[in-house]
């Protein structure tokens, strides 16, 4: 198998990967904000839930969740589980797995922010939503990027896990070819693409972080 | 409805609040009438910024009445205090401004966007016409250069009026102040207090909670003394600083050493 053969086959999987990456950035984000107002709901039952929910994916291996969210149509409804489903059960159970982590870091940040920003803003006038999202969520980001950062790195490295239900990611071809052809060199091409697209994401997230720079607090 | 002269422009009645069984205001009668300086002095913990909280609706009172303008905010029935529909109090919110004492600016908006926000978002005044109403305040504040700045590069003096100058720019009717320049260096006091003279010329309403005698014999129509939740007296300056309450007397005379 001549090098250029890997490399396009590898490459189909960088896709995939780079298409978890950005699909469960996409969903967790804003559904992390949506649980984190779960968490801090002054409705106790509502509250209790979303700890729990919380308290699942954050205490138990992803690895599993992904299988138990794969198996689920299977297992409860007894539906014949398709090969399509499979890239859509990766993406549901990263989403949902890091929306929780993504909702405490907003908790965290918007738990942060001093009383006296909504007063001065409720005696302005402004309303709950232009509250929220004009004076508190801009500087909760702020407040928050370090830790984005740092989830959206292990992201990168977590899309490897959606070798346990056969996606073909980059990490599951990587280990195909490398079985195959007796050779360590598709994983060092693995571990070297895993390098450079964190460098990438770091970068992309440094630069956000510099822009919100421009004020301190 | 029509407003009289002579009608109070603030009316706090009987007001009274306890924070977990602590009585910290206890029939608290204050009016305001419009054009009126007041200041208000006591000591620490006598509950003089939960009156002003109570007065701009950051508190709910226990019991009592709150009126702008003749308006109920806040009255009694059956003993408890009823607040008005959420509709009542965006409207009559609008009669008054708060200015803290560590400014509460928004430190993600430049001077000038900190000025003209609230008028765009909330009052719906078209862009151009509050910039140039938020300049001109700016420009009355001595802060015209600082429009661009971030509050984060202001001094504090400079950061307290621009709060001052955000309160101005949805015109008000009555400005209360909570210890404006207790977290100000001496100098820079001055110059917030300055600003502050200078709208009491102006016949801006303002009630002004502060520990600086000097000033508040200077501006103020009426100093009301707070201790312990309850109005101890309430006067002209002579009367107070002239005032036979041995209380008030040593109050006035620390602060003024
Ligand atoms: N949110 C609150 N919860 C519980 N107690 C409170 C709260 N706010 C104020 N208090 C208490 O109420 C009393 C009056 O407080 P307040 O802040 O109104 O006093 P003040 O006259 O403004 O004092 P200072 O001159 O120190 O600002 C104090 O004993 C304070 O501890
Ligand atoms: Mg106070």
């Amino acid at each position: 198998m001549s090098i250029t053969t890997i490399l396009s086959q590898l490459s189909q999987g960088m896709i995939i990967s780079v298409e978890i990456f950005v699909l469960t950035l996409l969903f967790s984000l804003p559904l992390g904000l949506i649980v984190s107002f779960g968490r801090m709901s002054k409705n106790k039952i509502l509250q209790q839930i979303v700890k729990i929910y919380i308290a699942i994916m954050r205490g138990t291996p992803l690895m599993l969740q992904l299988m138990a969210i794969y198996f689920a149509p299977y297992y409860l409804f007894g539906l014949k589980i398709t090969t399509q489903y499979r890239f859509t059960a990766v993406i549901i159970a990263f989403s949902i797995n890091y929306a929780a982590y993504f909702a405490e870091i907003y908790r965290g940040g918007i738990e942060s922010m001093p009383i006296g920003q909504y007063e001065a803003a409720k005696i302005l006038g402004y309303n709950k939503g232009q509250t929220f999202f004009k004076i508190i969520l801009p500087q909760v980001i702020k407040r928050i990027l370090p830790s984005i950062t740092n989830e959206t790195i292990t992201l990168v490295k977590d899309t490897s896990l959606a070798m346990v239900i056969s996606v073909a990611e980059m990490f599951t071809i990587a280990q195909r070819i490398s079985a195959r052809e007796t050779s360590m060199f598709p994983l060092v091409i693995a571990g070297i693409f895993y390098f450079i697209f964190n460098y990438i994401v770091a970068f992309i997230m440094e630069f956000i972080e510099k822009k919100y720079r421009y004020y301190e607090g | 409805m029509r407003m009289e002269k002579s009608m109070n422009l603030v009316e706090m009645k009987h007001v009274r609040k306890q924070f977990d069984g602590l009585q910290v205001l206890s029939d608290i009668s204050i009016s305001v009438k419009e054009g009126e300086v007041v200041s208000i002095i006591g000591p620490s913990g006598s509950g003089k910024s939960t009156l002003l909280r109570c007065a701009t609706l950051l508190e709910n009172m226990d019991a009592g009445e709150l009126s702008y303008h003749g308006e109920k905010v806040v009255w009694e029935e059956k003993g408890k205090a009823v607040t008005a529909s959420h509709k009542e109090i965006k409207r009559i919110s609008r009669n008054f401004g708060l200015v803290f004492q560590s400014f509460h600016l928004f430190p993600h908006y430049n001077v000038l966007k900190n000025v003209m926000d609230a008028p765009v978002c909330v009052d719906k005044v078209p862009k151009e016409e509050a910039k140039r109403r938020a300049m001109d305040l700016l420009k009355q504040l001595g802060l015209e250069d600082k429009a661009y700045n971030y509050p984060c590069q202001l001094s504090g003096g400079q950061q307290q009026r621009v709060s001052i100058a955000r309160a101005l720019a949805l015109q008000p009717n009555v400005l209360f102040f909570d210890e404006p320049t207790s977290a100000l260096d001496p100098e820079l006091t001055s110059e917030v207090l300055k600003v502050i003279k200078d709208l009491a010329k102006q016949r801006m309403t303002m009630i002004i909670v502060t520990h600086e005698m000097k000033f508040a014999k200077e501006v103020s129509d009426r100093i009301i003394f707070m201790e312990g939740g309850v109005i101890v007296e309430e006067g002209t300056p002579e009367e107070l600083f002239l005032s036979k309450n041995p209380r008030v007397q040593e109050f006035i005379g620390k602060l003024e050493e």
